[in-house]
């Protein structure tokens, strides 16, 4: 899209081309950077994995630890006010989604495009959520008939507007993720093209608004908005 | 006066015509999330104790309200950068 002026300014570019039966694909250069964020988030549980098995529960933990243990009691806080105690067994999936929306955010920050300024990648976020959401309503409501029976309430008239509403549920969280961070993307390329030399005295202020507040914002939106979804109240 | 510009030119400019008229829609986001910063505002001079809550709940709505500002920059970006009106009119 904006890649030719994007190439001009410096941000890394890691493109893959497969060649499968004669036909050639390209892979974009943010799917790449998916799956560095994917790749480094792993090594990273690998140590703290490691490092938990060798604690010492007896012994004050170490500082990295500390900030570990910080992160999870922080999330199970955060899905304990939001979704209440009966559900307490989203935690885990709250955080993954946390962290990891939150180094692909800031991983713009490193030169490269950020993973969440393509459409794929938040659109299947946004779709492993509205799973769940109809996966906990259908079990919380016990049988097929029942979760059937939800969607004409209150009265049979309104079924179809509450299915295009639960339909409309993982595209608007999908774009307003998507739209947020590329709209970023594109004024920080618009501004290196037009400031010239002055473009780095410009940029870093605005870098700290689209790239980090802007970032830890959609991550917290994001999540939130999930606990909501999935906790079956309507927002 | 339009003797001298080609199709592809023509449908170029009306796609950014359309971008322009497509971001009218960030005017309903700004004022809902200004009226929410301002309520958000007001409750926190009543309630200085519930700030935490009160600033969550406004991020919360505020996001909900920017979705309408967000559809009409998706559309914006779609009109300049992926061009659907020229690959159609070309037959690509």
């Amino acid at each position: 899209m904006v890649n030719n002026s994007l190439k001009k300014i410096g941000v890394i570019f890691l493109e893959l081309l497969i060649r499968i039966a004669g036909r050639e694909i390209i892979v974009p250069d943010t799917i790449v950077n998916v799956w560095i964020v994917v790749i480094l988030l792993i090594l990273f549980t690998f140590v703290v994995n490691s490092k938990i098995k060798k604690a010492n529960a007896k012994e004050i933990p170490s500082n990295f630890l500390n900030i570990v243990e910080l992160l999870v009691e922080a999330s199970e806080g955060l899905v304990k006010t939001t979704m209440g105690p009966q559900n307490m067994s989203f935690s885990p999936y709250i955080l993954t989604l946390i962290v990891f929306l939150l180094v692909a955010n800031l991983f713009g920050l490193l030169g490269f495009s950020p993973p969440t300024s393509d459409y794929s990648v938040t659109f299947s976020l946004a779709l492993i959520t509205f799973v769940l959401t109809q996966y906990w309503k259908f079990k919380n409501s016990g049988n097929l008939f029942s979760y059937l029976k939800g969607y004409t309430e209150p009265m049979a008239l309104l079924t179809p507007l509450n299915i295009i509403g639960d339909l409309a549920n993982p595209i608007s969280l999908s774009f307003r993720l998507f739209g947020n961070v590329m709209s970023g993307g594109i004024i920080m390329a618009l501004i290196y093209e037009g400031a010239g030399f002055v473009a780095p005295v410009i940029a870093a202020p605005l870098h700290t608004y689209f790239d980090v507040f802007s970032g830890v914002l959609q991550t917290f939106i994001f999540t939130m908005l999930s606990m909501i979804f999935i906790g079956g109240r309507e927002a | 006066m339009l003797q001298g510009i080609t199709s592809e030119a023509f449908i170029l400019g009306c796609s950014a015509i359309g971008a322009g008229l497509a971001m009218i829609a960030g005017i309903g986001p700004g004022i809902g999330q200004g009226h929410a910063a301002g309520q958000a505002a007001a409750a926190v001079g009543r309630q200085p104790e519930a700030q935490a809550d009160i600033t969550r709940t406004m991020l919360l709505g505020q996001a909900v309200a920017e979705t309408t500002g967000i559809y009409g920059l998706v559309i914006a970006i779609i009109l300049l950068f992926v061009r659907p009106l020229l690959t159609a009119y070309l037959g690509l």
